[in-house]
């Protein structure tokens, strides 16, 4: 479909009020740890302050003496037999034989405050072995390294390997080591990453009950509702379809809110105390310690280049640690890392390593950053050594729709070069720059998402809408999907109401991830309308007489077809609506699949750095964003997510970092170590819309959430090579690492 | 845990010296609260100073100097426009303690009491020659500041003893102070490295100063080395240098989460450098 | 342990409650009066999110101890207007997207109202500096810092 198929719209691309912007400003929505209950008791978990130990012993008795404490749950409370995924997530809720990192739950306490329930998970005595441990990925899958876990390793791990390296991986395509000779110059370079955390504001919370007859009930900040009920119904060995998830409003999720990490404890606790419910709130430093941050990663890139600026050849091998169990997202990251570029011969290698940290969870493309910091990286020191533009090397290597991914599949339609073209245009690439100033360029990708995905819509007797999604609103879908319902009816915004609702009203959805709510959510809300506007024609031509099909539906009303339909007046929705319950009942559509089309997005980033270079500090003095929207249908929030994963990418880049000592414990589990930008970090972040619509979506739609995290690991890198002349190939580039680098340089 | 709210010092130290288990004094409250939800530490008595008359207030001394009460916030400080001509050095350190929020509560008393080698606070009292009242159960004594931390988390306070109001020297005339740190972002972080200077000037030469250096040993310094340096020059490139140096080669610093010795020790010149650039332009403008 | 009897003015409104001496103001704001409105995000005093006013002084809730506020004046989100009499901030948070998640929210304007009373014509610096405790995950802060921006030019009177 070409940009000009498209009609005007009436509503898509305009920047309404979002729907739920007055309870957020008057701080009356409902998130996580906003609800409490009757006779509601509060949960607090002991935690292992060991890396690695054997869990010799566990004596709750103090703990249970005291007044007002009601139950202790330990591992031995949960059902056995757990195999694969289901097991992973049980023995990260907690901890079996032995406590695999510095913060993994080995009990839970219930009682009748917060206090009295902090207090006696003080009491609770655990007796530990110490074990040794290994935290850094290269060091975890050397000779002799301690074991996490024996046999958590899969058929793809080739005999001979450490037993952490739990996957192994290798594809590709032509000749590399013919592309290798055909290059002018090749360069090859190990790239490292650390683990990053999401960084949410909204720290995990959790309201739950659970009778003796299997029933529960949650209330939870959580990206999906309906993958909450599967894992704590796996974990506590509950029927699904039992367990009843309502999810609150969310505070951040960024991918770490995709998974469970307390959410079974309420539950387990509840159970315990005769089914009153239990809410666990976590700490800061609870999050940081024990919910997924992203895996750390050891990489090594070798590319080849003509003179010209073309790519012959280019290699991957990533090594990622995503702490004690299976889930380091290498595939994700191998498959993004030369995803921009045609580039006819590659090899891509990853292994997946277990180390004694916390279970990574899913977090804004995950492993796209880490690759791209290593091959836009890489890509920028060929260019800087063959005095070729950056920008023009992208262009003359950039993959179009239709081109085989260097994944395997062939792309849909894309629009990587139109956001190339973009970029160029940009007035701030014409900047100027002064000393130990510098400018940084690199390009990101991710697939995007679709997923399962149920919507029903109900039309009320006076012609409103209203909605019904199972995916959270974390940033402003409820704008998205009502502009779109809005624009399908005929409507206008403020007559469509979106609510995001709880497990036992839809059939399953996947999460709020992948970037998928706009695109999926929004696609079957278009198809739900689609269909109540059908029955609306059906009863508007039962009506007049005439056959359904010469009945349209243009602007809100049923009208005749054409002169041949007959002469009958427009019949609005209200008029439809008034009468439904003498035209054959409700009215309502629903709209339940995978959805197909799913379009892919490229970003590119130019960022504008200077280098105090008496102390290494990087200050971002401009920073653009440019990325293919396929079409936003809210342009404020597509422009946030921009600006909120370049943010996050900073973040990444110049600080963030998770830092442990060496007996394996973390150092930094607060937000004032946990360095993530804060206002006066950042200036303004400029952005453009590129829309080269996704003819996969009936609005256009592609992910926007993303990609934009992406580039600004290597546009950073770039940039403070080209500031003062130091190349850091290690995230973050902090003061002292830069500051190093440029003593070394001398 | 107990929460008392003595009417007077004196009520306050005999509270304290009467206490069996961990007391803790509460001014500000923006490290006692973050310990005790933490359950690092969790007193059994907390004695809240802030019902003490005069604590929230800053008095000019008889001698022209300044006696700051132990309550008064950084956001408070902040605002008093003739201490801040004076002691511009003092207050920006204070300022840079925390957010805008933390400045609501946080105190100077809080901030030394806290022992922290890397208290932003410290390194300006030091160079200003400040001096800190303490009442005790029994008698009441006046220590220098530069006297009260004794390493990371201790301080001179006996059992017993609480800070009643902290004392700054008069100013005098052509005298500037200053005080810069280093940190990764641009806010909310605790300092890598810290440096206050304080000089008086005769003409364009720098008649008396001092040099004071954070979070680059386990206490807060006064660098006599570097107070030399300075001292007797018109604050040239070589006795930049020579100050550099010389607050460099005080360091001995530790390698953490937040910087590297290498780090720490280079950047401290660098900073004794900047800090002392900008106490001389004030000292040439008052 | 015993509780103490705390009585003080929330937004406008005397209320007591029964404070364990080692709860927060926010705790007590939040589990005894029911005004969830002000959020925990660290309990460290590091993210704002907690943000009221004690006596008219920008502060974390999470560092303030329930028994301290005797005889004061609170100000929290909830106090800041309804949906008929939105603060120009509130306002222009919705109208320039300045959230996404909205958690921070709370935080970011009762600090952006503290900031507007004591300067009523910031530059964006000190807009950015004052704001520097709240932290915002989600917008990269360039939506709320122009959303407070526009409310103070609307309030001094300008014409946005």
């Amino acid at each position: 479909m070409a940009k000009d198929e498209f009609k005007e719209f009436k509503l898509v691309g305009t920047r309404p009020d979002r729907p739920d912007g007055l309870d957020k400003v008057t701080g009356r929505a409902r998130y996580g740890a906003d609800i409490s209950a009757p006779g509601m008791l509060w949960g607090a978990v002991v935690r292992s302050p060991h890396a690695h130990a054997r869990i010799v012993k566990i004596d709750a008795s103090k703990a249970l003496a005291m007044d007002g404490v009601k139950a202790v749950v330990t591992r031995a409370d949960f059902p056995t037999g757990l195999t694969g995924d289901a097991w992973n997530l049980q023995e990260n809720t907690m901890a079996g034989e032995r406590a695999l990192y510095d913060g993994h739950a080995v009990a839970a306490v219930a009682a009748i405050s917060k206090t009295l329930a902090e207090d006696a998970a003080r009491l609770v005595e655990v007796e530990y072995e110490i074990l040794p441990h290994v935290t850094d990925v290269d060091e975890a899958m050397a000779e002799g390294a301690p074991v996490i876990r024996e046999g958590a390793a899969d058929a793809t791990v080739p005999e001979g390997m450490h037993p952490n390296v739990v996957k192994y991986m290798e594809f590709g395509r032509g000749d590399i080591e013919a592309g290798f000779a055909e290059a002018d110059l090749v360069k090859e370079h190990t790239f490292k990453t650390e683990a990053a955390h999401q960084g949410y504001i909204e720290p995990h919370a959790c309201l739950g009950q659970l009778g003796e007859d299997g029933k529960g009930e949650m209330w939870v900040c959580t990206q999906g509702q309906w993958y909450i009920r599967k894992m704590c119904a796996d974990v506590l060995g509950l029927d699904g379809a039992q367990l009843r998830v309502t999810p609150s409003e969310i505070g951040g999720g960024f991918g770490g809110k995709t998974t469970i990490f307390m959410e079974p404890l309420p539950l387990a606790l509840s159970k315990k105390t005769g089914g009153r419910p239990v809410k666990i709130v976590m700490s800061r430093s609870e999050v940081l310690r024990a919910t997924g941050p992203t895996a750390s990663a050891s990489m090594d890139v070798k590319i080849g280049m003509k003179k010209d600026g073309t790519i012959t050849a280019g290699r991957a091998e990533f090594r990622m640690q995503g702490g004690a169990f299976p889930g380091a997202p290498v595939d994700m990251a191998l498959y993004c890392a030369f995803a921009g570029y045609n580039v006819p011969n590659l090899e891509h290698v990853g292994y997946d390593v277990l180390a004694n940290r916390p279970k990574c969870a899913a977090y804004r493309a995950p492993g796209s950053p880490m690759a791209a910091f290593a091959v836009e990286s890489l890509v920028d020191e060929l260019c800087r050594e063959l005095g070729l533009d950056p920008l023009e090397v992208r262009m003359k290597n950039a993959v179009k729709s239709g081109d085989q991914a260097s994944y395997g599949p062939k792309f849909g339609s894309i629009g990587l070069v139109e956001t190339l073209e973009a970029t160029v245009a940009h007035p701030n690439l014409q900047a100027e720059l002064g000393p130990n100033q510098g400018r940084g360029v690199a390009v990101g990708y991710w697939f995007n998402h679709s997923g399962e995905t149920s919507v029903s819509m109900a039309i009320s007797e006076d012609g409103t809408a209203q909605v019904s999604v199972g995916t959270p609103d974390i940033g402003g879908s409820r704008a998205s999907i009502a502009l779109m319902t809005a624009e399908t009816l005929g409507i206008p915004y403020e007559d469509v109401r979106v609510n995001v609702v709880e497990t036992g009203a839809l059939g399953v959805n996947e999460p709020t991830h992948g970037s998928r709510a706009t695109f999926a959510s929004g696609k079957a809300a278009v198809e739900a309308a689609r269909q109540a506007i059908g029955e609306m024609c059906r009863r508007a031509a039962k009506e007049w007489g005439i056959e359904p099909e010469a009945v349209e539906w243009v602007d809100g009303a049923a009208q005749p077809a054409g002169p041949n339909a007959g002469e009958f007046p427009p019949m609005t929705i209200a008029e439809i609506a008034g009468k439904m319950g003498s035209t054959g009942g409700p009215i309502s559509g629903h709209h339940e699949s995978v959805p197909e089309g799913v379009g892919a997005s490229f970003g590119a980033h130019v960022v504008d750095v200077e280098v105090d270079p008496e102390t290494g500090r990087t200050t971002i003095l401009r920073y653009l964003v440019v990325q293919d929207a396929g079409r936003a249908i809210h342009p404020a929030y597509v422009e946030g997510q921009y600006q909120g994963g370049a943010a996050q990418g900073i973040g990444w880049a110049l600080n963030e970092e998770y830092i442990y000592d060496d007996q394996g414990r973390l150092q930094n589990p607060v937000f004032l170590d946990y360095r993530v930008p804060v206002a006066s970090d950042l200036p303004m972040i400029d952005t453009v819309i590129v829309e080269v619509p996704n003819p996969g979506h009936p609005y256009g739609v592609r992910g926007v959430g993303e990609t934009g995290i992406t580039p600004p690991l290597p546009a950073i890198a770039n940039a403070i090579q080209d500031a003062v002349g130091v190349r850091v190939r290690q995230l973050p580039i902090s003061p002292p690492r830069l500051l190093a680098a440029l003593k070394a340089k001398g | 845990m107990q929460y008392h709210t003595p009417a007077s010092f004196e009520e306050a130290a005999a509270l304290a010296a009467g206490a069996k288990g961990t007391t803790r004094f509460l001014a500000g409250g923006t490290d006692v609260l973050v310990q005790l939800r933490a359950g690092m530490v969790i007193p059994d008595d907390l004695i809240d100073l802030k019902r003490i008359p005069g604590v929230s207030d800053i008095t000019r001394t008889d001698d022209g100097g300044w006696r700051i009460g132990v309550a008064v916030s950084g956001a408070q400080l902040g605002a008093h426009a003739e201490l801040v001509a004076d002691w511009p050095g003092v207050v920006e350190g204070m300022e840079l303690v925390g957010s805008t929020q933390v400045q609501g509560r946080a105190t100077l008393t809080g901030n030394l009491c806290n022992g922290s080698p890397a208290a932003d606070s410290v390194p300006g009292l030091v160079a200003a020659c400040a001096s800190v009242e303490i009442t005790g159960p029994d008698s009441s004594r006046t220590v220098a500041v530069q006297d009260v931390p004794q390493g990371p988390g201790k301080t001179c306070l006996k059992p017993g003893e609480v800070i009643s109001a902290l004392i700054l020297p008069p100013r005098g005339k052509n005298a500037g102070d200053a005080y810069l740190r280093f940190i990764p972002r641009t806010e909310m972080d605790i300092a890598v490295v810290g440096c206050a200077v304080s000089l008086r000037l005769d003409g364009d030469t720098i008649k008396e100063a001092r040099v004071s250096l954070g979070a680059v040993a386990p206490t807060v310094l006064l660098v006599d080395a570097a107070s030399e340096a300075i001292t007797g020059t018109t604050l040239d490139d070589a006795a930049l240098d020579a100050l550099a140096a010389a607050a460099s080669a005080a360091c001995n610093p530790i390698d953490d989460k937040r910087g590297t010795v290498a780090f720490r020790t280079e950047v401290a010149g660098v900073l004794a450098k900047r800090a002392a650039k900008i106490a001389y332009t004030r000292a040439k403008g008052a | 342990m015993s509780k103490i009897h705390v009585t003080t003015k929330v937004n406008g409104d005397t209320v007591e409650f029964l404070a364990d001496p080692r709860e927060t103001l926010l705790d007590c704001l939040r589990d005894r009066l029911g005004l969830t409105g002000s959020k925990e995000g660290c309990g460290t005093g590091d993210c704002g999110a907690c943000s009221v006013t004690l006596d008219g002084t920008l502060v974390c809730s999470c560092l303030v101890l329930g028994a301290e506020v005797q005889g004061r004046e609170i100000g929290t989100i909830e106090g800041m207007g309804g949906d008929d009499t939105l603060h120009p901030l509130q306002r222009k948070f919705i109208e320039h997207a300045a959230l996404q998640c909205g958690f921070c929210t709370p935080g970011f304007l009762v600090a952006g109202k503290a900031l507007l009373e004591k300067n009523p014509n910031p530059t964006e610096e000190e807009v950015r500096y004052w704001l520097a405790g709240n932290l915002c995950r989600c917008t990269g802060y360039d939506k709320i810092v122009r959303a407070v921006m526009d409310a103070a030019a609307e309030m001094r009177g300008e014409a946005a």
